[in-house]
């Protein structure tokens, strides 16, 4: 049976690992590389690394970064920012990296996940949606609306619809990152992402809030998503405790919850 | 020297980079003159196998191809979508492919399960070969796949997988090697493999 997975997730600026709380006040933790590397040591199941100012300066994702990475690390990795046209996709695919995410550059040109869904293959476009609990309305009958440009700016969009559409539209994946839990450390949105994965039937990665072992085991018990995102828990500093990969796989292994094991 | 297939779809660079760390001498190739003179080849996958069909064939290194590993018997390893071209023919937009292998390719069924299937799932093997030697029952190796073979030829099954039900992971025949899960990208249980198969090509320019 398929596992659910584990995924490490960087930002990243000017090549250094940062984190941020609810999308603000980013703290450099590391080189990309150190991180990368480590984490793949650990036995993580996948690695997610944003380019968070690339869109901002409107320049293109660091290639050369991706290039390390992909020397480094022999799992797969997904990239994400600053990637507009297909050809940038190309160009990030060819540095190494097995998938793109894309995420406010879709809500506004939401033509690119179908183009690069027929390029490159839907299992390569990740879409990414920022989702915030604005309550039930006419609008927004999830309750959650998208936002961009790092939750800045919100669309009036409902996250369910957006969903299909990106689904429909042939994303391979999706990653419901919660603006509300993003940074909290109090766990995952399962309203939400338990409203996703019923809405679509590709893969749904929960994002934002995992701060102790049982969100992952909530999250992967009480909704149907396949992987979820871990980047606090690994080596925030604002946490009480950091885990291991190890520590995590056990503890959801022992609870019935169906993981790759430790290679020995 | 193994010739890794650099074609449009294809995620060669990742291949490359795993060579590159197992110490396997590697280059990547793009024409049957360079093909010619590889002791190994490996046709790397991902994406649609209409594309990947389409850019071997813009290549025009089909024929040579099919020549250097049906008939001279040069050790070939595909992977993903490396492994469905080789049969007959895929269901994913109506595909002729290289009829290495009589049988065909389908989809998962999307009532059943979440496709395309992503993510690192266990791998029993059928076979015990010099490939998977070393490489314990129950491994787990990561999967990126809405499609999968089904040979007419049982005997070429060299593992299986559960995903809704139980599918051909990997398949085994003479000289050829082909996985759907990408052991570019699984670890050290799939470095392993990939030495395994690097030693193979060793082992016959002796």
């Amino acid at each position: 049976m398929l596992t659910k997975r584990l995924i490490a997730c960087f930002d990243v600026i000017n090549n250094m690992v940062t984190k941020a709380s609810q999308f603000q006040n980013n703290i450099d933790i590391e080189r990309v590389e150190t991180v990368a590397e480590r984490v793949y040591d650990m036995q993580i199941d996948e690695i997610v690394f944003y380019d968070i100012k690339a869109s901002a300066e409107k320049r293109g994702i660091d290639l050369d970064m991706v290039k390390r990475v992909a020397r480094l690390v022999f799992i797969p990795f997904t990239v994400g920012g600053g990637i507009k046209t297909i050809s940038d996709m190309y160009s990030v695919l060819k540095a190494g990296a097995e998938k793109i995410s894309v995420d406010s550059m879709a809500v506004r040109n939401p033509d690119i996940i179908n183009e690069g869904a027929k390029a490159f293959g839907s299992q390569c476009i990740v879409l990414s949606m920022q989702v915030k609990n604005v309550g039930v309305s006419e609008k927004i009958p999830s309750g959650y609306e998208i936002a961009i440009d790092g939750a800045r700016v919100f669309t009036g969009m409902d996250a369910v619809e957006w969903a299909k559409r990106g689904e429909s539209l042939g994303a391979g994946e999706i990653v419901v990152n919660s603006i509300d839990n993003d940074g909290t450390h109090g766990g995952y949105d399962l309203d939400i992402t338990g409203k996703i994965c019923r809405a679509v039937k590709i893969p749904v990665i929960a994002s934002g809030g995992a701060g102790k072992p049982e969100h992952l085991y909530d999250v992967f018990t009480k909704t149907e998503a396949t992987a979820g995102i871990i980047s606090s828990m690994l080596y925030s500093t604002r946490l009480p405790r950091n885990y291991s990969v190890e520590e995590l796989k056990e503890y959801l292994l022992g609870r019935g919850v169906n993981m790759r094991p430790m290679v020995r | 020297m193994i010739a890794i297939i650099d074609y449009k779809a294809g995620n060669s660079t990742s291949v490359e980079n795993a060579c590159k760390k197992m110490n396997i001498s590697s280059r990547l190739v793009q024409t049957p003159d360079e093909l010619a003179q590889a002791s190994g080849i490996i046709l790397p996958g991902v994406g649609s196998a209409r594309a990947t069909m389409d850019s071997l064939r813009e290549l025009g290194i089909t024929d040579s191809l099919s020549e250097l590993v049906l008939n001279k018997r040069v050790p070939f390893l595909g992977i993903c979508v490396g492994l469905q071209v080789l049969f007959e023919h895929s269901e994913e937009d109506d595909t002729d492919c290289l009829g290495w292998f009589k049988g065909r390719v389908r989809q998962f069924d999307r009532s059943k399960v979440r496709v395309p299937q992503i993510g690192w799932n266990r791998v029993d093997w059928r076979q015990s070969n010099a490939v998977n030697s070393g490489s314990a029952d129950g491994n787990y190796f990561y999967f990126v796949n809405s499609y999968y073979v089904v040979p007419e030829d049982e005997s070429i099954i060299m593992a299986v997988t559960d995903y809704g039900g139980e599918f051909v992971s990997m398949v085994a025949s003479g000289n050829i090697y082909a996985s759907q899960f990408h052991i570019e990208k699984s670890g050290t249980a799939g470095l392993k493999l990939l030495k395994n198969f690097a030693d193979l090509e060793e082992n016959a320019k002796c």
